[in-house]
């Protein structure tokens, strides 16, 4: 099938093009610069056109998402819609049922989202939830950072078995890439600890979150994976952690970059916002956003995802599960926990992100702050960590508030948000606005350059046929009055057509083809005497200290149906 | 038990098959195979062991109809699935209830089933551990999985559950006996703790038996959370225990480096409900403040916890989830199967790997009595006495590959070791066989 959608205003950061009118041709399911005559028009003339969005960190398939939907069916009834003739029924508001998911995603025009937290031992339950899941390809992260395997080579600082270790697990897991969250912390939960600091050593193991970050940075690099090592540093959610973040980036700056990848970084720090606290109680926290953005300004081998708070009712879940039994004394809700064998831990609570909290309005303009205060909209991803700090489908309110600093002024005024935003953050004093350029880089170009996706988030021959077309015409619109943010949102959340590999699947804001997700996982060639070797080494251990046998661990091929295998050479 | 010698008479062995029977879900089973039969089980508990090498004679072979007379007669598969078709397309109620044993591929194609006829689908958590869900609905669910407790823990409860007898290999392959990485030891490096009123055989084995009187669970439990919480309790004997034991056990359990609470439906089922559950979730809660508590309900099925995950990442809802109105409804009292059999609503019943007949209480089974019930299974049981029509399935983990939870929600892939008898068909194929020909008779009514 061919496409010509004519006479859009393009936005495709990536190749350079900034809101001229173009046509966008599409055959066999990827961007062309020819058509033939048999090509369908599409009239576009004068609207917003842009690549599918790309996320670089969501939670939406797996173990934690399924604890979530069983223990809190108060969320799974918000958002309830009847089946169609083309979907089925939805449910779900934080944590909604896979194919809600995928509806919702791709009618705001997304075509690749990251599943950012993968324990090996339950990947086939991610994959599982992914083959239930349509409309979007899924890049799952696999979790490595708190693994006894990993503990063990760090400790011994046999880096080479370690890097085959990781490549074999890719393999094993169906992985996209390395995700470390709180190394060494969540251990240190399996007798009920934590860490403090990236110097902090894991009870018994005796190694510290920064020899963990440092080694999985210099494997990934060995590799040569196409994304970098993607971490959730420790101390999340804490008064003055925004000392230890710096510390966490700084750690790794000497390590060099494989040459052959695309993306610049060498680490991507996930949902920053919660990272970026100063102060030393909650009494007393403030914004240490400045920092931690100036550091990003004068660095270019970090880069990071936001986590935006939405002020929302939803639900936090992590593998920082020390972390969320802070929380639940905090809080006092539901607290579930579900930790996972030689691998990680994890946990979830309810959380009501309200306004007029103060803590609540401090974390969403410390939010707001790093998308300002970091110069380049390339090292900085549109995220809300969802469901953490909010779901998914708030991004089209953020993209509202990036857009307008008058609406985020009427909100300070207005009383919408608790006094602190302005009293403890430097939110009041930015009155920086996105433009159409920076919301396409900040949720497509930036986060497929970031991921390694050469063939994602733009708009350039050879691209995926993955596009956005939105209702509104950018040059009569101005985003940047208060007035229109409303607008912003309602015609980012209903795509007028999304398209995914050169099939329509969304038009005028609802679902009109279901496609398949693809699994997205990289195979890294070139390792496979060590990985056999490795693989040897750990049996033993495996064998008695697992409670599965290693046959039965492995996600087999009929779970990862369909699929792109990314081929990784890491000859170097 | 009489010695039996060694079964040396084999073709083949088949390593690492997964049991289907209880919800350990032991991966580590080697099946002696001859002549395309498994002959013997290596490594099973003795209740694996024999669901594995099943009693042929109790084995439904060949689809069957119950005709005029009320007698079931054998028939051909086509028209079984037809005769069954056609009831789940006239029907205007129809429930679809079981699913713990036979695998996620299978749920699958009877979920499509579902939605497409707006009926409501239910597992056997609806009688079991539902008032489980609904007490981690109300206060949460700190679990873990299996391998924790086997490196790490130097406490294991269990109240309400007698695993000696329901699941065998439960504390030699997961919590007491296997030398784990922090407890070398095994056996001899954990305290093994019950509460039960009965010396059960897990009792009779424990390091601490707390035989607290019949439905004295809630006081019992609420009294520990008190002890921890520093308040002093006012009775000299509570729930039957005195009270230096309560204040003696509860030091116990906060001076462990790691504690682990299996429940079972004695805990579950007696007076408080899931009143029990809660007080046990929060008390595990209060404990972390001290040290590492976790816990995990004592699932029966292989699969049951699976429907329950499998339904809440599909739709929203773990189980008794409604589509008639074409969006799914979770109303615990209201879309439940044994309610919604009370009330009289269901119109056809099918129940697939399930016993009803031997479970549902007798109201429930009345109205089973007067509806059309349709039976996918792989063993004659009660509920073949009230089926009208029987469609043989096969037999998940043994004849059928497919995906099963084990109780601490570790997937697993069961693979298949021998052939299943030609007459019978795989539970997957069955369901969607059912979907194609109810959709058929929709269409064309259209
Ligand atoms: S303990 Fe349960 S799963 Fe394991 S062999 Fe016995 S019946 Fe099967
Ligand atoms: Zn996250």
């Amino acid at each position: 099938m061919e496409y010509i959608l004519k006479n859009g205003i393009v936005y495709d950061p990536t190749n350079k093009v900034n809101g001229d009118k173009k046509d966008v041709m599409i055959k066999d399911g990827k961007i062309v610069d020819e058509v033939s005559s048999d090509a369908k028009v599409i009239d576009v003339t004068d609207k917003l056109v842009m690549a599918a969005g790309v996320d670089v960190h969501s939670h939406i398939a797996g173990p934690k998402l399924c604890v979530g939907r069983l223990y809190r069916p108060e969320d799974e009834r918000r958002g309830v819609k009847p089946k169609t003739a083309t979907t089925r029924a939805e449910t779900g508001f934080s944590i909604p049922s896979c194919p809600t998911t995928g509806y919702r995603y791709s009618r705001m025009g997304y075509g690749t989202v990251t599943e950012a937290a993968v324990p090996p031992l339950e990947a086939k339950h991610t994959h599982e939830e992914i083959m239930a899941i349509p409309n979007i390809d899924i890049s799952p992260l696999t979790l490595f950072g708190n693994n006894w395997f990993v503990l063990q080579y760090v400790k011994e600082g046999n880096l080479d078995d370690l890097a085959a270790f990781v490549s074999s697990w890719l393999k094993i897991t169906k992985g996209y890439g390395i995700k470390c969250v709180n190394p060494c912390g969540s251990e240190a939960w399996g007798w009920g600890m934590n860490v403090h600091g990236i110097d902090d050593p894991a009870p018994y193991w005796d190694v510290t979150g920064r020899q963990v970050m440092r080694a999985l940075v210099q494997v990934n690099e060995m590799l040569g994976l196409p994304h970098s090592m993607h971490v959730h540093t420790n101390d999340l959610g804490h008064p003055g952690n925004y000392e230890t973040t710096l510390k966490t980036m700084d750690c790794v700056k000497d390590i060099k970059k494989n040459p052959s990848v695309s993306r610049d970084q060498i680490m991507h720090c996930t949902h920053l916002q919660f990272h970026a606290y100063g102060g030393t109680s909650w009494r007393d926290a403030n914004s240490g956003a400045e920092p931690i953005a100036d550091y990003i300004n004068k660095h270019d081998h970090i880069t990071c995802d936001v986590g935006q708070v939405t002020l929302d009712e939803t639900t936090t879940m992590t593998a920082d599960a020390p972390m969320e039994y802070d929380l639940y004394k905090l809080s006092g809700l539901k607290w579930a926990n579900k930790d996972i064998e030689l691998e990680t831990a994890s946990g979830l609570i309810p959380c009501i992100y309200s306004g007029k909290a103060p803590v609540s309005t401090l974390q969403w303009a410390i939010g707001l702050e790093l998308f300002l205060l970091i110069k380049d909209p390339w090292k900085v991803v549109l995220t809300t960590d969802s469901p953490n700090a909010g779901p998914f489908l708030r991004y089209p309110r953020i993209i509202s508030w990036l857009m307008s600093s008058d609406r985020r002024t009427e909100m300070m005024e207005n009383k919408e948000v608790h006094k602190w935003a302005t009293k403890r953050t430097s939110l009041g004093t930015l009155d920086r606005v996105y433009d159409w350029n920076d919301i396409a880089t900040v949720t497509r170009s930036a986060p497929a350059k970031i991921l390694g996706f050469k063939e994602r988030g733009h708009l350039g021959v050879g691209a995926n046929a993955d596009v956005a077309v939105y209702d509104l015409e950018p040059e009569k619109f101005d985003p940047t009055k208060a007035a229109n943010a409303p607008v912003v949102e309602d015609v980012l959340s209903r795509a007028l057509y999304t398209i995914k590999d050169g099939q329509i699947v969304v038009k005028d804001g609802k679902i009109a083809k279901v496609v398949p997700s693809r699994h997205l996982w990289s195979n890294v060639q070139g390792f496979e005497k060590q990985e056999k070797k490795v693989l040897n080494d750990i049996m033993p251990m495996f064998n008695k200290y697992y409670t599965i046998k290693f046959e039965n661990y492995k996600v087999h091929d009929h779970y990862i149906e369909p699929s792109i295998e990314y081929k990784v050479n890491a000859s170097k | 038990m009489a010695y039996e010698e060694p079964v040396t008479d084999y073709d083949k062995i088949v390593e690492n098959c997964t049991c289907a029977f209880c919800g350990s879900n032991c991966d580590d089973l080697d099946y002696l195979v001859k002549d395309n039969r498994v002959v013997a089980v290596r490594h099973a508990c003795r209740l694996g062991a024999s669901k594995i090498m099943e009693d042929e004679d109790q084995r439904l072979i060949v689809p069957m109809i119950r005709d005029e007379t009320g007698e079931l007669v054998e028939t051909d598969w086509d028209t079984a699935l037809d005769k069954a078709a056609e009831l789940i397309a006239n029907a205007v109620r129809p429930l679809f209830y079981g699913w713990s044993e036979t695998s996620i591929e299978c749920m699958k194609k009877g979920l499509k089933l579902t939605e497409y006829v707006g009926a409501v689908i239910d597992n056997q958590a609806t009688i079991c551990h539902g008032p489980t869900v609904q007490a981690v609905q109300n206060v949460g669910y700190p679990l873990m999985t299996l391998g924790e407790v086997k490196n790490r823990a130097d406490m294991v409860v269990y109240s309400g559950s007698n695993p000696m007898n329901a699941h065998p290999r439960h504390l030699s392959r997961y919590t007491m006996f296997p030398r784990g990485w922090f407890r070398p030891r095994g056996r001899y490096d954990r305290t093994l703790v019950t509460w039960d009123p009965k010396f059960s055989d897990t009792a009779k084995m424990s390091d601490i038996w707390v035989p607290f009187e019949e439905n004295g669970d809630y006081e019992f439990v609420n009294a520990i959370r008190a002890v921890l919480k520093g308040k002093e309790l006012k009775k000299d004997v509570i729930a039957g225990i005195p009270k230096e034991d309560i204040i003696e056990l509860t030091e116990a359990m906060k001076n462990v480096e790691f504690g682990a609470l299996f429940f079972g439906l004695g805990l579950t089922h007696t007076l408080s409900k899931q009143r029990n559950i809660d007080i046990a979730i929060q008390l595990v809660q209060d404990l972390n403040a001290y040290t590492k508590w976790v816990l995990l309900p004592m699932r029966g099925h292989f699969n049951v916890n699976g429907f329950n995950i499998f339904l809440s990442y599909e739709m929203g809802f773990p189980y008794g989830v409604d589509f008639c109105r074409g969006y799914p409804r979770y109303m615990i009292g209201e879309t439940t199967t044994i309610d919604l059999l009370n009330r009289r609503e269901p119109d056809v019943f099918m129940v697939i790997a399930a016993d009803p007949g031997a479970h549902f209480p007798g109201g429930a089974l009345a109205h089973l009595t007067n509806i059309p019930v349709i039976q996918i299974d792989i063993h004659w049981g009660p509920s073949t006495e009230l089926a009208d029509v029987v469609l043989p399935g096969t037999f998940i983990g043994v004849e059928t590959a497919g995906t099963s939870y084990r109780m601490d929600s570790v997937p697993i892939h069961m693979k298949k070791a021998i052939d299943p008898p030609e007459t019978c068909r795989e539970d997957e194929w069955i369901v969607n066989e059912l979907y194609e020909r109810v959709k058929k008779i929709k269409e064309a009514s259209k």
